[in-house]
């Protein structure tokens, strides 16, 4: 079956109708998602990612939720947990005055069909809000997707007031056969610091698009790191607006691909105002006859005038069927402005191997070694110390260099 | 102990070694010396298993076992530890965790048990003082950044801390100026014991200077075509390699 049938074919058992909430808008974004319909390799954006053959047999699926007890990090955090995209109150800590859980969100259309799809049947998401000065300290928001057959769609918005400070830990779980689209809408106010790490470890038979719509305002700074391990098909889409003079953004992911994994990181920053700077490394390791995919765009409007802005794509690729597509785009109107960008795409070097097996390091330790080294400056800028040993210990537990 | 028994090794249609024979016996240390291109890395390559060379003859014993048969860690574990004449950068690979790392992956082999991070450091920073390297030497990446006598220093400071039986130091003299000459041979000497044995790889006898050798081997196209007591080297010096090709 070519084209969006299976992907069509899954839609067609959701029933918005019977969902919660404001129906003309569930409507109205239903209308927008069939507008452009489900993303194909025709559409220029999803050219190199497939989603329609990924969702083969997911209409199939009897539908079911499983009792899964999701294991989440032991951290001694405030949390908040949600299940199949619903706030599971047992799991999550109240009383946090900053915390709320969203409603069902006012509806917004959106030209991205991913999000409208997540506007017409999402549950609604957290919505945290950080007043103006406040330092909120670390909080930790937990997806799971639990289930068969089940299209899970969380909205989550992220708000901080002028000079706030926020740090999220993203952790997104998951057992079984679904489709996991969550959508964060971040705004970060005039001199506010967001640090944003996902961890994104979804179930091997899933489909996962994420998209994150971030607008930072003046002199803010969002610290953003992606780190993709999970997934039959991962996609985390980043639009990152620098609405304001001299705004910060540290985009960063990684992801380990092995089997027949596919994975894309693809970001669009936008600098809209004069003096900011954006930082973007996206690291990809690849095994088996997995692909990886990198699409990134800086875009610098012709006010953006002393924009500063880098991004390195940089793939490792540990078998001969690895396959990584990369495509940098840089769309500048700006005269004043310093913008760079680089690929490399290489192999684990025999040399560097052979010189720690000669120091009595086995040779599958010898990879992991070398691979954690690649991922390196990936993970250097997370220095939040409840974050750091999440990532690394998802690093570890991933099967290094098994072909796949 | 090493015994090398008429070892021969190609690469592609190449002969590099023509039948070597060569014996270190426990507490002593060898020399080797010889012309470029007289296959001195190749043998020291070949010792500790490097890929891309082929044996096409002899065998080559460390304690009774047979070397050749190993793989490259299982060598580090029996105790043999290649100095390589270019260190391997390792960006992104802090020195300290690789040499830890290596320590306690040999002592595991071994079956001792892993030495923990304050009794490595502890240990570690007393061998970085001893080799008069700068104190960040154990917090940087491997090796990148390093000049040439810090990386060839960081390789005797890993063979300090991985106590092996057999080192083979290969050119480990080249590129240094007198002072760390003359410490790197500081720490090979503090290594020396009735366990401990090395094969010292040059092409000068400088280096032979500061670490006196058992016994001096010439090697010339592949072969051993002297062996002799330390004023092997003196004379060698005086006369240079020439006309021992063919000897």
């Amino acid at each position: 079956m070519s084209g969006t049938a299976y992907a069509t074919k899954f839609l067609d058992r959701i029933d918005v109708a019977s969902l919660p909430g404001d129906q003309e808008a569930r409507q109205s974004a239903l209308a927008a998602f069939f507008s452009t319909g489900w993303p194909d390799r025709k559409h220029e954006a999803w050219h190199y990612t497939d989603l329609n053959a990924r969702m083969r047999g997911f209409a199939d699926e009897a539908l079911a939720t499983r009792m899964l007890r999701p294991e989440l990090p032991s951290v001694d955090i405030p949390r908040l947990v949600f299940v199949n995209g619903v706030l599971d109150k047992t799991l999550s800590s109240d009383a946090l005055n900053f915390l709320q859980t969203r409603g069902i969100p006012e509806q917004k259309t959106s030209s991205l069909p991913i999000v409208a799809l997540n506007a017409a049947i999402t549950l609604g998401g957290a919505d945290l809000k950080v007043s103006a000065g406040q330092n909120a300290g670390t909080i930790l928001l937990v997806s799971v997707g639990s289930g068969d057959g089940l299209a899970i769609a969380p909205r989550h918005r992220i708000t901080l007031e002028k000079g706030s400070n926020l740090t999220v830990i993203e952790v997104i779980r998951g057992a079984g056969r679904y489709l996991h689209v969550p959508v964060t809408e971040i705004n970060v106010g005039d001199g506010g610091t967001l640090r944003h790490f996902r961890l994104q470890e979804e179930s091997r038979d899933s489909v996962h698009v994420a998209t994150v719509l971030a607008t930072i305002a003046e002199s803010a700074t969002y610290e953003t790191f992606t780190l993709g391990v999970g997934a039959s098909l991962a996609r985390s889409e980043f639009h990152v607006t620098l609405g304001g003079g001299g705004a910060d953004v540290q985009l960063n992911a990684a992801q380990l691909l092995t089997g027949t994994q596919h994975g894309d990181v693809t970001t669009i920053v936008a600098h809209e105002a004069p003096g900011c700077t954006s930082r973007q490394t996206v690291k990809s390791v690849i095994d088996g006859s997995a692909r990886g995919v990198f699409q990134g765009r800086i875009e610098v409007a012709r006010i953006a005038q002393k924009t500063d802005g880098y991004q390195m794509n940089q793939a490792l690729l540990l078998s001969d069927s690895a396959e990584i597509d990369s495509k940098p785009e840089l769309e500048i109107f700006a005269d004043d402005v310093k913008c760079s960008h680089g690929a490399t795409i290489g192999a684990l070097d025999p040399e560097q191997i052979f010189y720690l097996r000669s120091r009595g390091v086995s040779e599958k330790d010898a990879r992991a070694i070398l691979i954690r080294a690649f991922l390196h400056e990936a993970l250097e800028p997370i220095t939040d110390y409840v974050a750091r040993p999440i990532f690394e210990a998802a690093i570890q537990s991933w099967r290094w260099g098994a072909s796949g | 102990m090493l015994e090398i028994k008429g070892l021969r090794a190609a690469v592609g249609d190449k002969e590099i070694l023509a039948g070597i024979d060569l014996t270190v016996p426990d507490g002593e240390i060898h020399a080797v010396m010889g012309p470029n291109g007289a296959g001195k890395s190749t043998l020291s390559y070949i010792l500790s298993g490097r890929d891309g060379y082929e044996v096409t003859g002899g065998a080559v014993s460390f304690d009774g076992e047979d070397l050749l048969a190993m793989a490259p860690e299982a060598r580090a574990a029996a105790g043999i530890f290649l100095a390589f004449q270019y260190p391997i950068e390792l960006p992104g690979v802090g020195n300290a965790n690789f040499i830890r790392t290596a320590v306690n992956a040999v002592r595991r082999a071994r079956g001792e048990t892993e030495m923990d991070t304050v009794a490595f450091l502890k240990e570690a920073r007393n061998a970085v003082k001893a080799l008069a390297m700068p104190d960040d030497m154990l917090k940087r990446n491997v090796n990148v950044g390093f000049s040439g006598g810090e990386k060839k220093r960081n390789e005797i400071l890993q063979m300090t801390l991985l106590k092996p039986k057999l080192a083979l130091l290969d050119e480990t003299d080249s590129g240094l100026d007198i002072d760390a000459l003359r410490i790197v041979a500081g720490g090979v000497n503090a290594a020396r014991g009735p366990k401990f044995s090395a094969l010292v790889i040059t092409h000068y006898q400088r280096l032979l200077d500061y670490i006196t050798p058992d016994r001096v081997h010439v090697l010339a196209a592949g072969r051993i075509v002297r062996s002799g007591g330390p004023e092997l080297a003196v004379e060698l010096e005086q006369h240079g390699y020439g006309g021992l090709g063919a000897a």
